[in-house]
Parts: structure tokens; C-alpha cells; sequence
């Protein structure tokens, strides 16, 4: 009980809310970074996985990266490209992209590959191109399923960003970092808590968007 | 490869260590998350709240779980006991879904057969539901021992031995190879236990052996 009232202490004390140090800049840098994270990982895993999935390629290899990535160990990433790379936000950011691309190329391929052949074959026989069908048709209508992709990639790497703290100066992980290093339980604690609530903000932001863009698909298919 | 024939002894201990850990872990996932399954498809108001629940607590980042276990359970936080937990409650969370939809896979006139047969509830249970839901628990069982073996390495960083203390330990004495083999190591591990669910799942279920060679025949 008394760790927890030191925590709230800790969470209620002035001086943790300004600054450089101060828990509002390093929200914004958590939530910075995994945004940046995520959209790197749209730009390169969506055409990727569009391009897939709209010829049926390479459906062995993204089973093996998603079960591969399950196992990989991103502490293990951020710690060898910190190595390579120095201490920075390169190698967080790369270990992260890494985590990321396997969800979003493998929603946008099984997204993509599921739209009924017919559909695919009238698209085309209505003479579009292959480029069109796969841009008007076969997109449109593998996005609920692309964007469950993105969310849980986006839910993976809030959670994961705290690890990005232990080769570089960024994030809400710093205080886990300072207070394991100083042996100060509550810091840690507090650290650990303020992950917590924005990990568990960012999945229910992240599912609320899913469903209105799925009420709103749906009352333009069926107009009352 | 130098460093990793030098240091064998060092291996083999943290080795054992992770998998002291990730066992525990992964029984101790499916003794919760299958009955948890099995109740969740039989009481239907209960089931989203469940499902809610399992997809919340896997939201929860790793690291600061493990920092706040100590807080709710009273145990010491550098100890294998804290990074068990820890790993049963992410196993429990993909695995209660998995085992949700396992059951929900047996067929309902199987089942009716069952009853009308007069087969007691337990071999109800044990005899007809739990061997049809196998193949989607096992599906499931090798999921969770895959992120669970991966997850193991973060223990480290509050200094749990596991196969990710190369990971920490090569970092602060600058040793890539060191890290590397924590990343290799780690894969190899998770994918030799993928291969021995996989066995397990076919001597479990020796009809669908039958029904293969059936086929070809």
C-alpha cells in the first residue's frame, strides 16, 4: 500500500509534469514514435502486400514472417541495431518497422486475396485495368480487413515502443529505465502504469475508429 | 561463432532457464484458457465480457506488466515466479479466443448424438467435445508457445535469466554476436517446440492419419 501511495506521489508531483523529462513530453514522443513506426510500416507493407496478394504471391513467405515474428524477440532487434547503428532512434525505429510489417502485409494480402473471383473477373470484363480493379475494386473492398491489420500493428507497437527507452532517450520507457537502474520501485511503477493506460487508450481509439468506418460502410451500402 | 563455442556452459544454463519459464507458462495457459473456453460458449452473456477482457489484458505492454505483477501478487520482482505470471496471463488472453472458437467448432448434432446416446456430461466433455476441438487447441497451444518464448527474453531487462539475458548482457559488453545468438537461439527454441505441438497434435489425433491414408488409398 505504501509503494502505491508513493507511486501516486511520484504521479502527482509538479515537477514530473514539465519539461524535457516531464511526462507530457514523453506521452507525446511514445505516441510520436508510434505513429511514425506505423505509417512506415503502411508505406512499405501496403503496396507490398496490395501487389501479393492482387497476383496470389508469396502467400509461404508471409506465413513464416507473422509466425517467424511471434518468436522474434524485439529486444533482441533493438539491441543488435543499437549495436550497429549507435545509440539513437534509428534502431528502435527499424526494430519497431520490423515488428509492424508482418500484421499489415498479412491483412492487406488475405484482404486483397478473399475478393470473390467473380467479382475480380466482372471488374475486369467491365474493362478496367488490372491496376484499376485492384485500386477500385479489390481495395475498397479488402479495407475493414487492412485496417484490423493496421490496428492490431498499431496496439503491438505502443506497447512495444517502451522498449525503445532501454538504447535511446525516448518514450514513457525512461522511467522504467531510470527507476530499475536507481532501484526506485515507484518511478518504475508510475512508468509502467502511464504505459499501461495509453496502450489500453490507444486499442480502444483504434477499435472505436474500426467500428464507426464500418457503421459508416455499411449505411452507404444499404441507404435507408 | 567463436564466441558462441566459448561460451557454451553460459548458454546452456540460460537455455534451461527459459525454458523453466516458458513451459510453466504455456501448461499453466491452457489449464486456464480451455475450461475458460468451454464456459464462455456455454454461457453466452458471459462470453463477450470474457472476450473483452482477454483483449484487453493482451494490450497490456509486457515490460510494465511485469513491473506492476510484484504490486498485485506480493512476489519478488526479480524472480522466475514474476515472469511465469506474467506469460500465463498473455497466454491465457490469445488462448481463451482460440479455445472459445475451439469448441464452438464441434458439431451440434455431434453433441445432440452424445446426449441422445445417454453419455455422461464429463464423457460428454472428455470423450466427444474436447478430441473434435483438438485441431483449433492445438492450433491455438502452438501460438501462445511461440509469443510466449519470444516474450520470455524481456524478463532481462529486469534481470530474470532467460535467453534474453545475451540479449541485455551482449549490449552493455558491446558483443553483436552475443545478441545475435540470444535472437537465433530464441527462434531456433520456439520453432523446435512449434515442431514437438505438431507431433503432439498428430499422435493425439490419430483418425485424421486414417482418413489422409484413406484417401490417398
Amino acid at each position: 500500500m505504501n509503494v502505491f501511495l508513493e507511486t501516486l506521489q511520484w504521479l502527482g508531483d509538479p515537477a514530473h509534469w514539465s519539461g524535457p523529462d516531464g511526462i507530457p513530453m514523453r506521452t507525446a514522443q511514445h505516441i510520436g514514435l508510434t505513429l511514425l513506426v506505423t505509417v512506415i510500416a503502411c508505406i512499405i507493407a501496403l503496396p507490398l502486400g496490395a501487389w501479393m496478394g492482387h497476383t496470389r504471391r508469396g502467400q509461404a513467405t508471409i506465413a513464416l514472417a507473422v509466425n517467424g515474428s511471434r518468436a522474434l524477440p524485439t529486444l533482441g532487434l533493438v539491441t543488435l541495431f543499437a549495436l550497429w547503428l549507435g545509440i539513437g532512434l534509428q534502431a528502435p525505429l527499424l526494430s519497431l518497422v520490423i515488428l509492424a510489417l508482418p500484421s499489415v502485409l498479412a491483412a492487406t494480402y488475405s484482404g486483397i486475396s478473399s475478393v470473390p473471383q467473380p467479382t475480380v473477373d466482372a471488374a475486369r470484363a467491365l474493362g478496367n485495368t488490372s491496376m484499376q480493379t485492384l485500386t477500385r475494386v479489390e481495395l475498397p473492398l479488402a479495407l475493414p480487413v487492412i485496417g484490423g491489420g493496421i490496428q492490431s500493428a498499431l496496439v503491438q507497437v505502443v506497447a512495444t515502443a517502451t522498449i525503445a527507452a532501454y538504447v535511446s532517450d525516448v518514450g514513457l520507457g525512461r522511467y522504467i529505465f531510470t527507476g530499475l537502474k536507481s532501484r526506485d520501485y515507484p518511478q518504475m511503477l508510475a512508468g509502467s502504469l502511464l504505459v499501461i493506460i495509453l496502450a489500453l487508450l490507444v486499442t480502444a481509439v483504434a477499435a472505436a475508429i474500426g467500428r464507426l468506418h464500418r457503421h459508416r460502410s455499411h449505411l452507404e451500402r444499404n441507404p435507408s | 561463432m567463436t564466441w558462441f563455442f566459448a561460451n557454451l556452459d553460459q548458454i546452456g544454463t540460460l537455455l534451461v532457464a527459459h525454458l523453466a519459464t516458458t513451459l510453466p507458462a504455456i501448461v499453466l495457459s491452457i489449464l486456464i484458457a480451455v475450461p475458460i473456453g468451454r464456459l464462455a460458449l456455454a454461457a453466452k452473456p458471459a462470453r463477450g465480457a470474457i472476450l473483452t477482457t482477454t483483449g484487453l489484458l493482451y494490450a497490456i505492454p509486457s515490460l510494465p506488466l511485469l513491473i506492476a505483477i510484484p504490486l498485485l501478487t506480493g512476489l519478488p520482482l526479480r524472480s522466475t515466479a514474476t515472469m511465469i505470471v506474467a506469460l500465463t496471463v498473455y497466454g491465457v488472453a490469445l488462448l481463451a479466443r482460440t479455445a472459445t472458437d475451439a469448441f464452438g467448432s464441434v458439431p451440434p448434432d455431434v453433441t445432440d448424438a452424445a446426449v441422445a446416446s445417454g453419455l455422461s456430461a464429463s464423457r460428454r466433455l472428455f470423450g466427444v467435445e474436447l478430441p473434435l476441438a483438438l485441431p483449433v487447441l492445438i492450433a491455438g497451444t502452438r501460438v501462445v508457445a511461440m509469443s510466449t518464448i519470444g516474450l520470455a527474453t524481456i524478463g532481462a531487462l529486469i534481470g530474470i535469466p532467460s535467453l534474453g539475458s545475451l540479449l541485455t548482457d551482449g549490449f552493455q559488453r558491446g558483443i553483436a554476436a552475443e545478441v545475435a545468438t540470444g535472437i537465433i537461439l530464441t527462434l531456433v527454441l520456439a520453432a523446435v517446440i512449434d515442431g514437438v505441438l505438431w507431433g503432439i497434435g498428430r499422435m493425439a489425433q490419430p483418425w485424421t492419419r486414417a482418413t489422409a491414408v484413406g484417401r490417398t488409398a
